[in-house]
């Protein structure tokens, strides 16, 4: 029914000038093909069940339908395919498109692991203090993951989940963005958040779920969220940032902000359903949104080579209707150059655009993970040594003459300083009220959440020597 | 698949529905409360259709979307919206329900108003992750930084005579187990326009379910202009002494019937309520009624078992213990799936309620 509403444009014009008629009616009137299939449905009926010819309805239904005209022939002028949902030629070679024929779309490069520029023309012409931000956003990134990795260990905080290996995902395309450009992430995007200026105490507050929690100590650890530096809540449910990023795309077309929209993803989350949707949604509805995916070989433990049997997911792109690109995502630069320029044909184009980067997970999926389980420590080490997005770009702001040694060693003491500080203010600081859980479900609590509060609260009360009140804020009355 | 579907649901938009309505219940039109101004005569899909034409006039921000809206969907309720507001306010999506409430969501958590439409209750399941851990949970988790409290999704629901498996389901039991969503279903075109205007209106992600078998056989005066009907309040449709009697959506309509035949064939006074919103629903209302009456009737199309009648029976059992003077009933739909031939002896019809409002008086 779908395709005969495109194949019959008199049938769909019939439909357009419906108002009060039902559709179908209108649509069984204005296309003889389809009232004829479904004459002969019942003219089969009547030989079937031999109801007598003096059943006056049923004989004006099989009139109706000897006298329907078969369908018009029109004369082919032009031998070319005219389905309405392709734009192909025809071909009379059997051909099976083999994915294998095809190599694999290439990793964009601006410098190679000893730092050095590969094509002048390709170099970002960014400035000292820039460059100098991005190192150090990068290595603060990488000393708050160990911190807190440790703290995890020493059971001080619940759960974990490190950057090592994507910090130059991270930053380089945090830099190439507007930081009002709304960012939809999957959860290990904290760089994004630090080149913004989310603050040392704000990532540790979330992680010990304190009072002073812009989360309200709600949810998990790294489950990050700032409405102050356009940076959506995270959630654990994979790839549902997805298709939400295009709606919001959607809604900043329509505002003409100026802005447009980045959504992150993992490679396995390119699995899931919601990704399909995301990226359909966004090519049809023309959504000035980039999609960056960070391809870091692993899910969990699933390899890539369970995860899908394409070209990766930049391959995917093109079949979306979508301009793709794959980067190498341990080049900064590089990185910082396609979100540039993706968001210049997004925001230009109202269209969306995809990003692969691909990268290598060093660190275990979480905390909750050991990853040695499944992957050799001979493969970590080779991507933690020889190709370190820190370390390149370290090489390649020495050689600028921005960076050595001595301000290694001072830019070292100081960032684990700040981030112990900030680990020991955080650890100090109460969790959130009790009565904190009941807040913030609907705008206004309704009547049967002031009732379950009330009866909470009633019980904490009576039997406190249960629960643990003294690393609470005070409950209020209530 | 998806060509079949797409034929079911024009073929659905095709049959009459009164044909099927006529043999289960009796549509009374009501009259709107004179302060709602003047009305027009609409049935349930055209004042479905006027709520819109309001929700997008009064709001610049404010989308329609779904599968096949554009055209005026497949049950007309968006017709003319596309001509009048413009290809980018109310537009086709692609087949796919996921993706259609999280880009609900996304509109809504970017500040704009979502107005969200699955063709059938019975294909919201893809979207089930969507609404229940994202759209229900946007604001808590967030602490209230983000929220998706300006998406209404909407969707025909319940039984049509003939739906079977995939076109008469109710689920509203799965939503409202969910804390953050709002679950409303009207009973008639006037309600309908008030409380969709309200949903949509709400700063919290609603659910509104329309009852689709009425979308044609209910035809009351319904107000032109901008009102609306309050969300988590029920609406006492009778007053009685003897049995209370709460359902909503089409069955309000078989419970009225109940009420009537009660009344005049067992001399039983009932209590009819309509719950219009299921989540947060109106305990207040329907306890101070069963305080009264000291009897309770709960009737839902649903299945049974974990149907929202147990929601309901189990919060009346705590709070009017002493005042129950018969177990309560619920007589709902069989724990089956739909069926099609059969859909006659599985609906909760009038005999059935009317045979448990005897079993409730004579207990």
């Amino acid at each position: 029914m779908r395709t005969s509403l495109r194949l019959i444009p008199s049938f769909y014009r019939g439909i357009q000038n419906v108002t009060n008629t039902c559709a179908v009616e209108r649509c069984m009137r204005d296309a003889p093909v389809a009232r004829l299939t479904h004459s002969r449905l019942f003219a089969h009926k009547v030989q079937e069940k031999e109801i007598p010819l003096e059943d006056k309805k049923l004989d004006d239904l099989i009139q109706k339908a000897e006298a329907s005209p078969p369908p018009a022939i029109e004369p082919i002028d032009i031998d070319k395919p005219r389905f309405p949902g392709s734009r192909s030629e025809w071909t009379e070679k059997l051909e099976f498109l083999m994915p294998e024929a095809y190599p694999g779309i290439p990793v964009y490069r601006v410098m190679d692991r000893k730092g050095l520029i590969r094509d002048a023309a390709q170099e970002p012409k960014l400035d000292e203090p820039t460059l100098v931000k991005m190192y150090q956003k990068m290595t603060l990134l990488n000393y708050m993951d160990r911190i807190l990795y440790e703290s995890q260990r020493q059971g001080r905080i619940s759960f974990y989940m490190t950057h090592f290996g994507e910090e130059g995902i991270l930053i380089g395309s945090a830099a190439g963005l507007d930081d009002k450009d709304l960012a939809y992430v999957q959860y290990r995007e904290a760089g994004v958040l630090m080149w913004r200026g989310f603050t040392l105490d704000q990532f540790m507050n979330q992680c010990y779920g304190n009072e002073e929690d812009l989360g309200k100590g709600k949810q998990m650890p790294v489950h990050y969220g700032s409405k102050e530096l356009a940076f959506v809540t995270v959630s654990s449910p994979l790839a549902t940032q997805m298709p939400q990023a295009v709606g919001s795309a959607y809604a900043y077309k329509r505002a003409q902000n100026g802005q447009i929209v980045i959504c992150y993803f993992g490679d396995g989350a390119a699995s899931e359903g919601d990704a399909h949707a995301a990226f359909n949604f966004s090519a049809t509805l023309d959504c000035p949104i980039i999609f960056f995916c960070r391809n870091n070989g692993y899910a969990i433990s699933t390899p890539t080579s369970q995860q899908f049997r394409g070209d990766g997911i930049a391959s995917r792109g093109p079949g979306y209707g979508i301009p793709t690109i794959r980067v190498d995502g341990n080049d900064t630069l590089a990185i910082y150059n396609v979100t540039k320029a993706a968001r210049d044909i997004s925001l230009q184009q109202n269209r969306p655009v995809l990003i692969e980067a691909m990268t290598y997970r060093i660190g275990h999926h979480s905390t909750s993970d050991d990853s040695s389980a499944y992957r050799s420590v001979d493969e970590v080490k080779h991507w933690d040594k020889e190709d370190n997005p820190i370390a390149r770009f370290r090489r390649y702001i020495t050689q600028k003459g921005y960076w050595n040694d001595e301000k290694e060693t001072q830019w070292k003491d100081q960032a684990k300083k700040q981030v112990m500080q900030a680990f020991q203010r955080a650890e100090h600081k109460k969790k959130p009220s009790p009565e904190e859980l009941f807040n913030d479900v609907y705008d206004e609590l309704p009547w049967h959440l002031q009732k379950q509060r009330k009866e909470m609260m009633d019980f904490v009360r009576s039997n406190p020597e249960h629960y643990p009140l003294k690393e609470h804020a005070k409950m209020g009355a209530a | 698949m998806i060509v079949k579907r797409g034929l079911r649901s024009v073929l659905y938009a095709l049959r009459t529905d009164a044909r099927y309505a006529s043999t289960r219940f009796t549509f009374v039109p009501e009259v709107a409360p004179d302060e709602y101004g003047p009305t027009t005569k609409l049935n349930l899909f055209q004042s479905i259709n006027s709520a819109m034409d309001v929700a997008l006039s009064t709001d610049k921000t404010a989308i329609i979307f779904g599968e096949d809206v554009a055209f005026g969907g497949v049950f007309r309720a968006t017709i003319n919206l596309q001509e009048k507001y413009g290809k980018d306010r109310v537009f086709n999506t692609p087949l796919c329900e996921q993706g259609i409430a999280g880009f609900g969501i996304g509109v809504a958590a970017a500040g704009s108003t979502a107005i969200a439409e699955i063709q059938f209750a019975d294909y919201i399941f893809p979207a089930f992750d969507q609404l229940v851990n994202e759209a229900a949970k946007y604001r808590y988790r967030s602490g209230d930084q983000f929220d998706s409290g300006s998406l209404t999704v909407r969707s025909p629901y319940g039984a049509v005579g003939h739906g079977a498996l995939y076109h008469s389901q109710s689920p509203e039991a799965y939503f409202a187990h969910t804390a953050g969503l709002k679950v409303v279903i009207p009973r008639g075109p006037i309600q309908a326009k008030g409380l969709l205007l309200s949903c949509i209106r709400d700063k919290n992600p609603c659910v509104f379910f329309e009852p689709k078998i009425l979308y044609r056989s209910a035809v009351e005066n319904v107000p032109s202009g901008d009102y609306t009907v309050p969300l988590g309040k029920a609406d006492i449709l009778r007053k009685g002494t003897d049995v209370t009697v709460v359902g909503y959506g089409t069955q309000i309509h078989v419970l009225k019937e109940v009420a009537d035949m009660a009344q005049e064939k067992l001399g039983v006074s009932c209590e009819v309520i309509d719950l219009q919103t299921i989540l947060p629903w109106d305990a207040q209302a329907v306890c101070e009624s069963v305080v009264k009456t000291g009897r309770l009737l709960v009737s839902h199309e649903a299945p049974l078992t974990n149907g929202f009648a147990s929601e309901i029976a189990s919060y009346v059992q705590k709070e009017c213990f002493l005042n129950l003077e018969a177990p309560i009933e619920r007589v709902c739909g069989w724990d089956t799936p739909f069926p099609h031939s059969m859909e006659a002896f599985y609906l909760p019809d009038k005999w059935r309620c009317l045979d448990a409002v005897k079993r409730l008086s004579k207990y």
